[in-house]
């Protein structure tokens, strides 16, 4: 499927600000896909690590929020040990999450998790998901 | 000798069998827990955004605490605590300006320049307790027992706050100096989930039926962690990984520190089997440890 | 020579009070001119506010007038009760009567007296950062960030006993960055502490049932038959406890109604 990349298309601001809020300078990735293949989660993630780094690169805001790739993301940080670049990839997808969540929306609402998950799960769980999923 | 303890709110509650056995079996070694007086609950992630600084108050506060209550170190057992807990301390000790600004916001408390070291209890173990002490005090050795040991994300990554460098040798040597027998498993540092556990359960249970197969492949008989978040991903989902055969067969998961107060011969009430699944119950009736009867008959 | 007339205030006028001094604050940004001595709410009265929302003890403990104020030149924000808090010059001051906090709906009688139930019903418990600003804002000086903890590691006993002074004025929720219902998760842990898990009063229920049995029917009986005079008597002849008394040195003479 061809897509476009020209001055036009490419978000400068956006890129500018996954690049702040990460601290990483992201045009390190040379496109190893190192960090995909660690990642215990990619089963599940349509988009790889890989080439949310390529279309953060290009400035493809659109197609890198709307991803699922952040949000399937267990923060495990494998792929930031793997990288061959020393680029902080966790880091890199939660400044994409933060993209969203700081608009104040959730990726799971609170008030309607079942009561016997929320009775069953260790705090861990509940803190943590929060803190990645909420905003 | 006195140390201070973080415990995090899992194990006052689900995970219960993880700290009443450590405390049990630091008791039995003349070390004793002191639990923090008023602590909060860490925040259990390590927040990745370089703005952001509210997110490390909480973990900053607990060790305010400790330096406060004048300790210069504190232990705890929970993984995700020790990672967020070692990870903002690194923040304090290193970032200049984000130190004084969260200093500034806390009004309330004392400034803190990361004073305090957090230590996990492995590395405790292993320095402050010594694995011939430990071995010369084990009174019922797990011979035989082949195990796998689980380290999981947050003991390991980011390399500035892994337990140990690059190797895992410091939960076999504990299963060595426990008198079992260390399997080593390719899928050991593999994070089982985590929080995933929540949004995308097919996902984890995927990598939980990844994780259990290499370890049994091994010829692990039982697998040891130290996580409350890893304990429930990998020894609840096993019922339903073998009933859709992802598993050829359960895989019974402790607590590093259950072990622990078994080989050092104290009584079941302390390693509180009545939080464990019961495969791990039947793993050690099947070799004539003792094991919590009431648990074990209801 | 006659006493001077005494004034009196209608409502459409307010009295100063002689030699009294004014100073400025202002009320939701609108500057008025108040007698220096006066509480937050008196002050908003005497500039003609009148409370529909907003006021209801004045006595410090009912949680209807939680105000927020800034003073001059600061950004702080300071908060207190306006019932009990004396005007200060130049006070920039809002008042919030009521907080659409998040309330869960529970059965009492059917509820799991374990941390659990707590969490089910508040999952928003998990957000909770630990900022303090909930602490900081709270007039009662309550240790909320504390009691929040508690609940988080299960310790109803403890969070019930932190909790203890919460008016439920809502400030806590208004200031939190999780979006927690601070005060209606503690009033559902001392609910739940008050009726499944503190001790009863042994002493208070054997009592009870000494009452139910009739065992004073009698004794009151009389004294509601009693004539003034009777009553008068007895009250001045009964039998009291000294003062600072050390505890177990002390019983009357009279024992048959212990």
């Amino acid at each position: 499927m061809p897509i476009e990349i020209s001055e036009k298309t490419i978000k400068h601001e956006f890129i500018e600000k996954v690049s702040q809020l990460s601290g990483q300078d992201i045009f390190k990735c040379f496109q190893c896909g190192t960090c995909g293949g660690g990642c215990p989660m990619s089963g599940q993630m349509e988009t790889l690590p890989r080439r949310i780094m390529r279309m953060a690169q290009l400035g493809m805001e659109e197609e890198v929020v709307n991803s699922q790739t952040g949000w399937t993301c267990a923060s495990c940080h494998t792929c930031t040990a793997n990288c061959p670049r020393g680029i902080d990839l966790a880091r890199v997808i939660e400044a994409v999450r933060l993209l969203t969540l700081r608009k104040n929306i959730n990726m799971i609402e609170v008030s309607k998790l079942p009561a016997e998950t929320i009775r069953e799960l260790p705090q861990i769980a509940l803190v943590s998901c929060f803190r990645k999923l909420t905003s | 000798m006195k140390v201070s303890y973080y415990p995090g709110c899992t194990l006052k509650t689900k995970a219960k069998n993880l700290e009443e056995a450590a405390v049990a079996s630091m008791a039995a070694l003349g070390v004793e827990f002191q639990e923090l007086s008023r602590w909060n609950c860490c925040g259990a992630v390590h927040s990745l955004a370089d703005d952001d600084l509210i997110h490390h108050v909480a973990p900053i506060r607990d060790l305010i605490r400790a330096m406060d209550q004048g300790s210069d170190k504190v232990v705890t057992l929970c993984s995700m605590c020790y990672n967020t807990l070692a990870r903002s301390n690194l923040l304090m000790r290193n970032d200049e300006v984000k130190r004084k600004t969260i200093n500034d916001f806390m009004t309330e408390e004392t400034d803190y320049h990361g004073e305090v070291d957090v230590v996990h209890f492995l590395n405790f173990l292993r320095d402050m307790v010594g694995w011939d002490t430990l071995r010369s005090r084990i009174k019922v050795p797990l011979n035989g027992l082949k195990i796998a040991s689980y380290y999981g994300c947050t003991l390991v990554r980011p390399k500035d706050v892994a337990i140990e460098p690059v190797g895992e040798r410091i939960m076999n040597e504990f299963v060595e100096a426990i008198g079992a027998v260390p399997v080593d498993f390719a899928a050991s540092t593999v994070c089982c989930g985590s929080y995933q556990v929540l949004a995308h359960p097919e996902a984890v249970a995927d990598v939980i039926g990844r994780i259990i197969e290499s370890a049994s492949a091994a010829g692990a008989e039982a697998l040891i962690l130290s996580c409350p978040l890893c304990e429930y991903n990998l020894a609840k989902k096993q019922d339903e990984l073998v009933r859709n055969g992802k598993i050829a067969g359960k895989l019974p998961v402790f607590y590093f520190t259950q072990l622990l107060a078994i080989a050092l011969g104290l009584g079941p009430e302390s390693y509180r089997l009545d939080l464990s699944d019961v495969s791990a119950i039947e793993c050690l009736k099947a070799r004539n440890f003792p094991v919590e009867s009431a648990a074990a008959t209801a | 020579m006659s006493a001077p007339a005494r004034q009196v205030a209608t409502g459409d006028r307010a009295i100063l009070p002689e030699g009294a001094k004014t100073i400025p604050i202002y009320v939701m940004g609108k500057r008025y001119e108040v007698p220096e001595t006066l509480t937050i709410m008196k002050a908003m009265e005497y500039a003609g506010f009148k409370f529909l929302r907003g006021a209801g003890c004045r006595g410090g403990v009912c949680g209807a007038c939680p105000t927020v104020y800034r003073k001059e030149g600061d950004y702080k924000l300071y908060f207190g009760l306006a019932c009990q808090t004396v005007v200060e010059p130049n006070m920039y001051l809002a008042q919030i009567p009521f907080y659409p906090a998040n309330r869960a709906v529970f059965d009492i009688e059917k509820i799991e007296p374990v941390a659990e139930s707590i969490h089910a019903l508040y999952p928003e418990l998990f957000r909770c950062v630990a900022c303090n600003n909930c602490t900081k804002a709270c007039p009662m000086h309550v240790e909320v960030l504390d009691y929040i903890s508690a609940i988080k590691q299960g310790d109803i006993a403890r969070a019930a006993k932190l909790s203890f002074d919460c008016i439920q004025c809502g400030m806590c929720a208004s200031r939190c960055m999780g979006e927690l219902p601070q005060y209606h998760i503690a009033q559902l842990v001392r609910r739940i502490y008050g009726k499944y898990i503190q001790p009863r009063a042994e002493h208070l229920e054997k009592r009870v049932a000494q009452i139910e049995s009739g065992r004073y029917d009698k004794v009151l009986d009389d004294l509601q038959k009693m004539s003034h005079a009777e009553l008068e008597k007895i009250y001045k002849e009964r039998e009291r406890e000294p003062d600072m008394a050390p505890l177990g040195t002390w019983m009357p003479k009279d024992t048959q109604y212990l």
